[in-house]
């Protein structure tokens, strides 16, 4: 592991790099654009970056229009108001005409930390994979994210990222990796039982197998960056590979990465799986770190959650 | 074209909207009527379109905010040769590329899905700005309601054309009072209109009689000097107009007419036709 960046950098950094190839990539973002990190977009391309104000349901509405005319925009704000605020203009006027709209959605999740429950979204992944045709995609460290970026830039049609706020290790190989929508990733290999994870937490998964196999337990790690559509078949062979799965998200565990997987297992290969997220509840206040602590998201907290359900 | 000829084409549109609504046995009547006029007048005489080239990236484009008077829009489309007027028969069956709110991907023509209200305007003024930013000089046409109004989103969209002086997008207001569940003053009052519209940095127009090609066309022509800001024209228009039992009668906002309706609104606008 190496360096630590937040994910909205990556969009952010990313953003400038496709927008030096591609002329028709424009940027949307509502009075937000220092925490989305599209400033660096902003600088280096004024004037393709759009501020709408605080507006984020005319914001979904004007990305629709302008992906019309010729232009791939990328709407930017937080996951609450991408996602939440302005789920119905997402639905039926990116969603339902099939608009080739990019939403990067910045600080998902409880690790916003401090500005709490109001700006702790962990309902997004839940809300946008119900849309028909929608891409969601949770990446889990820079180079991931930048990645991710790229192809739903390529991407004909809508499609959701979400980015974090908190920095995290970059665990994935910049020279090798490669990405593909719809494609999860082992990142190690186990046969007493496989942890799934999405987003953030994916680092915390890894150390976790780490410390279990310090105590004899073999756990496979598997990275779902893309939401949806999910990678039915590398689920599958887990829980055909190793009969018990656990799932990792900082987001709620209903409508999430754990509801995706349970409705691949309950449909085709019935497996016992513990969902690691937040329970029906609201975020609150604290240091991201802390949070993530309370709420199971560390190594540590995986390691127990996995020790009590074996 | 001249008053005669668009009164002749407004005549068959309004034909087209009894007869889609009737077969669908459902539907917005009130406001494709009252808005009859103003769809003909567009499609027919302002905007630049070619029906043989619906997608033609050059094309004034076409916004229906108020998604829901998409029976007007469909004749007027089809009156205008999108389409066989045959099709206006199978308006809200299952499989029809005629869907109860207009959808971009199934009906030549339709520029924006559209439906849930506030939303249109939201993307009319990113088609306008994409026009801005790519240098090109169609112009965007949206037409919403009066009712419509009551949604905040309509005004995040007029702030933001205001701010960007978008002066290739025309707002067009079907003002007819009425909404689903009364006069407009009597559920929750957005007027004054213009007012608004000029706080949010619009050129407005206001059009007396909304469904007289005279006044229309001088309200376009006004509508084509201005070249610093967007314009909304308000169009006072009469919901159900053209059909005497449907006239300024909330109830036919969302109703179809049964057998006896069907004949005697047909026969009306035959012999509207007849004496043009």
């Amino acid at each position: 592991m190496g360096d630590m960046i937040a994910t909205r950098d990556s969009y952010g950094n990313e953003l400038v790099a496709l927008g030096k190839e591609f002329e028709n990539l424009v940027v949307l973002d509502a009075d937000l654009a220092e925490a989305t990190k599209t400033n660096k977009f902003k600088k280096e391309f004024p004037d393709r970056h759009i501020d709408c104000g605080i507006a984020e349901a005319n914001m979904a509405g004007i990305a629709g229009g302008l992906s019309t005319a010729g232009f791939v925009p990328f709407m930017s704000s937080f996951a609450m108001f991408a996602a939440g605020r302005a789920y119905e203009q997402v639905r039926n006027t990116i969603g339902y005409p099939h608009l080739n709209v990019k939403i990067g959605a910045t600080h998902a999740g409880i690790s916003v930390g401090e500005d709490g429950a109001t700006h702790q979204c962990l309902e997004d992944i839940a809300l946008m994979r119900e849309i028909p045709g929608m891409v969601v995609i949770n990446p889990s460290d820079d180079v991931e994210a930048r990645a991710a970026v790229r192809a739903a830039y390529k991407h004909e049609g809508p499609v959701y990222m979400r980015f974090g706020r908190l920095a995290v290790p970059v665990i994935n190989d910049e020279a090798s990796y490669e990405f593909e929508i719809g494609k999860g990733v082992t990142l190690k290999d186990g046969k007493d039982l496989t942890i799934i994870a999405t987003g953030l937490p994916v680092s915390e998964a890894v150390k976790a197998s780490e410390l279990l196999e310090a105590e004899g337990i073999s756990a496979r790690v598997i990275n779902i960056h893309t939401i949806k559509p999910i990678d039915e078949d590398i689920i599958i062979k887990a829980a055909v590979d190793t009969g018990r799965i656990f799932t990792v998200e900082e987001h709620s565990v209903i409508g999430g990465l754990g509801s995706a997987v349970a409705e691949v297992l309950s449909e085709k290969c019935p497996t016992k799986l513990k969902r690691i997220g937040i329970y029906d509840r609201f975020g609150e206040s604290g240091p991201a770190k802390e949070l993530l602590k309370k709420y199971g998201l560390t190594a540590e907290g995986i390691v127990k959650t996995v020790k009590e359900n074996m | 074209m001249n008053k005669n000829e668009l009164q002749k084409v407004v005549t068959e549109v309004r034909k087209g909207i009894i007869e889609s609504t009737y077969h669908a046995k459902s539907g917005h009547p009130g406001g494709s009527l009252s808005a009859a006029e103003l769809f003909t007048y567009l499609y027919f005489e302002v905007m630049n379109i070619d029906p043989k080239n619906p997608k033609d990236p050059d094309r004034d484009r076409f916004v229906l905010s108020k998604g829901h008077t998409a029976p007007g829009l469909y004749s007027t489309l089809a009156e205008r040769g999108y389409f066989d007027k045959e099709a206006l028969k199978t308006l809200r069956h299952v499989g029809s590329f005629l869907q109860g709110h207009p959808d971009m991907k199934g009906t030549p023509g339709v520029d924006m899905s559209s439906g849930s209200l506030g939303q249109g305007l939201s993307t009319a003024v990113g088609m306008a700005l994409g026009a801005k930013l790519s240098g090109k000089s169609y112009k965007t046409y949206c037409l919403c309601g009066d009712g419509e109004l009551e949604e905040g989103q309509i005004w995040e969209a007029a702030m933001f054309a205001g701010h960007r002086k978008l002066d290739n997008l025309t707002v067009i207001v079907d003002y007819n009072n009425l909404q689903i569940d009364g006069t407009l003053d009597e559920v929750c009052s957005p007027y004054p209109i213009g007012p608004k519209f000029e706080a949010f940095n619009f050129y407005v127009i206001n059009l007396a009689d909304g469904n007289d090609f005279d006044q229309i066309k001088a309200a376009f022509d006004e509508a084509a000097t201005i070249n610093d800001k967007p314009v909304c024209i308000i169009a006072n228009t009469i919901k159900g107009k053209g059909i005497s039992f449907m006239e300024n009668k909330a109830g036919w906002h969302g109703k179809a007419c049964n057998d006896e309706e069907y004949k005697a609104a047909m026969e009306e606008l035959k012999k509207a036709g007849e004496a043009l």
